[in-house]
């Protein structure tokens, strides 16, 4: 890349380039040693997250040492979230970026990493956590993928935080990246981490004890954001309202997943809270299942403010719904 | 650090060979063993004969082809011969490339270039690449500016890629009807301390909204026509230059100032004649959220470059500038909950040019104002109203009216028609229908918005 030959009349030219060069390399340095000094300050920890969910792991173990903030709503379809200049703002500021990962946020997160000038967030930087990293991934596609299949995810499919232990797997993430960040605050991530985990397995009883009637329910939803509840809670999603993820219903697709439910009996739609309602009630009104909107996401309704709560409301909603089906069908 | 990499390979993979060779003396097996290894020794000396012959076959077919033979370019180098039967190899294979022919010299390196990674090795550093094709038809009648019936406008080929933790690196191809152009093609810092965001290359300039957007994201099968009389055309103002972006913190809203250097050559609107003519853009953007779904975004811009209307015979005798300003405004609507369903953008750009030219300077003004709601999933309708001043000529107006609707058929296409009806002041109306399909393949970055 460099030539080896300098004429006279480039020389002026290389000059300058050493010297920028040099500068670079001074100023490298310095935001190294920032970064460094950084870490031992010890001011709160500003953690921003992709999504609500995240950032309701994130408080659950960083306690009164971090302060955090999502640049999506819950009621949001997080696929497509617009890069606005203000979420810079956001990520300039920040000590540590958990991102989804599975390339949910690919289509607006890296533009905004890339303009935040915070070296400490950008992709693989010490403050850059992908919480997918421990998680039970599902639906990772064989064979040959292509965009005929719609917009699949090469890695599998990304809404897995709808299982409670990848909620573990996510919160340990969290406090193993803030204990890397704040050393003399690991006893206190760690036991917060343990808390949250002994109050989750806890709840996790209680849902599945709830969830156990129910075991082997047949459900169709709109978007592939479910396996993971699904597989968790013994759920069994035979469709979905979307032919292809990412792809908006079609009629024909519509009358077969009609005719399948029917054959099937499937009592549920599901149906996440940024999806139009026009074509799931219509399936609902032509099977007479009932169609739910079901957040999957903290934040998704309003009553949903933490990640326990998420699971609370959609189980008792979807425990709402069954005993209305059952005690019509008796 | 390219050395010490070379030489950390050398050592591992020497280490790697030598290890179970030295292994294999006292295994009761190590006879067979060197047996096969002998055997396809022998198949690759066979095949690497094979294909020495077939080269030096098409090589003399060529020179009997050519009347005026070129110096015989070096013959490809062939791999290191394989060690002998109990000959303990000492070096792994060499990993050099010999310099193409007619590298050399020009400033280039000269002897070996260092080889990493085969054929074999991992794709996973690989820039994300992706083609996005765009495809124009007309028709109607335009005898001022006529656009071909059918074109394969463009196809951008694009190359993006983190370089090293503190670079990231974009190239788009532009594949036209004439020919190919580096569209775009620069690196930037991300992360330089005092919040300065560094670009280095060409790139479009940061000059209003509409001069930094790649046709595939624009709103319309064309550009406005205060772009082509003011703003340098569909190319713009792009040149190389180095780009130095900073946020000016302050407690109410989001606001970037940009600096950027070119060399001075951007289409006809710029043109340099001498290392001195550069251009300059400065660029200043406020954005705010009035809302979660609501926003607005402003922007002035100034550009100065020299102008080719001076020029005799090669020499630039008038040295006349052009100076650019511009204002710009977007407001953007879209609900959060139903952001995949419902969205509006409405735009406008205001542009102020003072061209010095050798009889009187002409300050041309320009404008276009463009609304576009969607309204479903897939559907997009818009309307855009132009009027712009020539840049050589202040008392010439041409204004035109559009109306669009696009259809997704989903992220990775779309097809678009467009009404257009422009009046110009020299030459017949001319209506036009227009109509475009693009589709995008691969994994193309996202936008910055």
């Amino acid at each position: 890349m460099h030539s080896e030959v300098v004429r006279g009349n480039r020389l002026s030219v290389e000059e300058l380039h050493m010297t920028v060069m040099k500068s670079a390399a001074c100023v490298v340095a310095i935001a190294i040693s920032l970064i460094a000094s950084t870490a031992h300050a010890q001011g709160k920890l500003n953690v921003i997250t992709t999504t609500e969910d995240l950032a309701s792991i994130a408080r659950e173990v960083g306690g009164d040492r971090v302060t955090v903030e999502s640049i999506s709503r819950g009621y949001q379809d997080p696929h497509f979230v617009e890069a606005k200049p203000s979420f810079i703002l956001k990520l300039q500021k920040a000590d540590v970026l958990v991102t989804v990962g599975k390339e949910l946020e690919i289509g607006w997160l890296p533009p905004l990493i890339q303009q935040s000038r915070n070296a400490k967030v950008q992709v693989g930087a010490g403050g850059y956590l992908d919480a997918s990293a421990q998680a039970r991934i599902l639906d990772i596609p064989q064979g040959q993928i292509t965009r005929a299949m719609g917009d699949v995810h090469p890695q599998g499919n990304p809404h897995y935080w709808l299982d409670p232990d990848n909620g573990k797997a996510v919160a340990k993430e969290i406090a193993d990246k803030l204990s890397q960040l704040r050393p003399n605050d690991r006893a206190y991530f760690e036991q917060r981490l343990n808390d949250f985990v002994t109050r989750l397995s806890d709840a996790e009883k209680r849902w599945a004890t709830m969830m156990a009637p129910y075991k082997g329910t047949k459900v169709v939803t709109y978007h592939r954001s479910f396996p993971n509840f699904a597989e968790r809670f013994g759920l069994d999603v035979i469709g979905y309202v979307e032919p292809r993820p990412g792809i908006p219903p079609t009629p024909q697709h519509t009358l077969d997943l009609i005719s399948e439910m029917k054959r099937q009996n499937v009592p549920l739609v599901l149906v996440e809270p940024y999806f139009d309602l026009k074509t799931p009630n219509s399936i609902g009104r032509a099977t007479g299942a009932e169609v739910l909107v079901m957040p999957p996401s903290v934040g998704g309704v309003k009553e949903v403010t933490d990640y326990f709560k998420l699971f609370d409301y959609d189980i008792n909603l979807l425990i709402g719904a069954l005993k209305k089906v059952s005690t019509a069908s008796h | 650090m390219r050395a010490s990499r070379l030489t950390c390979s050398c050592i591992v993979a020497g280490a790697l060979l030598v290890a179970p060779s030295s292994l294999s003396a006292q295994t009761p097996d190590a006879q067979a063993l060197r047996q096969e290894i002998e055997q396809l020794r022998k198949e690759f000396d066979a095949i690497q004969k094979q294909y020495g012959d077939r080269l030096t076959a098409l090589e003399s077919k060529l020179s009997a082809t050519e009347p005026a033979p070129q110096p015989a370019a070096p013959a490809p180098q062939t791999p290191a011969p394989a060690p002998q039967p109990g000959e303990q190899p000492q070096t792994a294979p060499q990993t050099t490339a010999q310099v193409p022919p007619g590298a050399e010299g020009a400033g280039g390196p000269t002897g070996a270039l260092p080889v990493y990674g085969g054929a074999a090795s991992s794709k996973v550093f690989n820039p994300d690449i992706a083609v996005i094709g765009d495809f124009l038809g007309a028709t109607g009648r335009n005898t001022v500016n006529p656009q071909p019936a059918l074109q394969m406008h463009e196809s951008e080929a694009s190359f993006q890629a983190i370089v090293d933790p503190y670079a990231r690196a974009d190239f788009f191809l532009s594949f036209g009807e004439e020919g190919v152009d580096l569209e775009e093609g620069f690196i930037t810092f991300p992360a330089i301390p005092g919040g300065l965001l560094v670009r280095v290359g060409k790139m479009r300039a940061a000059f209003g909204k509409v001069n930094s957007l790649h046709n595939h994201v624009l709103p319309w099968t064309d550009r406005p026509i205060v772009i082509n009389n003011l703003v340098g055309g569909e190319e713009g103002i792009s040149d190389a230059g180095i780009s130095v972006a900073r946020l000016i913190p302050n407690p109410w809203f989001f606001l970037e100032a940009t600096g950027q250097v070119f060399r001075g050559d951007s289409g006809d609107l710029f043109h340099s004649s001498q290392r001195g003519d550069l251009s300059y853009v400065a660029h200043l953007r406020g954005y705010h959220d009035l809302t979660e779904n609501t926003n607005i975004d402003l922007g002035a811009s100034y550009s100065r470059g020299h102008n080719a209307s001076g020029i005799v015979d090669d020499v630039d005798l008038g040295g006349f500038t052009t100076q650019l300003y511009g204002v710009d405004a977007t407001l953007r609507w879209r609900p959060l909950q139903r952001s995949i369903y419902r969205s509006f953008l409405g735009r406008s750009e205001l542009f102020w040019s003072r061209r010095e030219q050798p009889v009187s300077q002409q300050n041309a003004f320009g404008y276009y104002v463009s609304g576009d709601y969607q309204f479903a999933r897939r559907w997009f309708a818009g309307a855009r109203y132009d009027r712009s001043a020539h840049a050589d000529d202040e008392a010439l107006h041409d204004s035109g009216q559009s109306l669009m609707v696009t259809y997704w058929p989903s992220e990775f296409s779309q097809v678009r028609g467009q009404y257009r009806r422009t009046k110009y002041a020299v030459g017949d109306l001319a209506n036009e229908f227009l109509f475009q399909f693009q589709f995008s393949i691969g994994a193309h970055g996202a936008h910055a918005f």
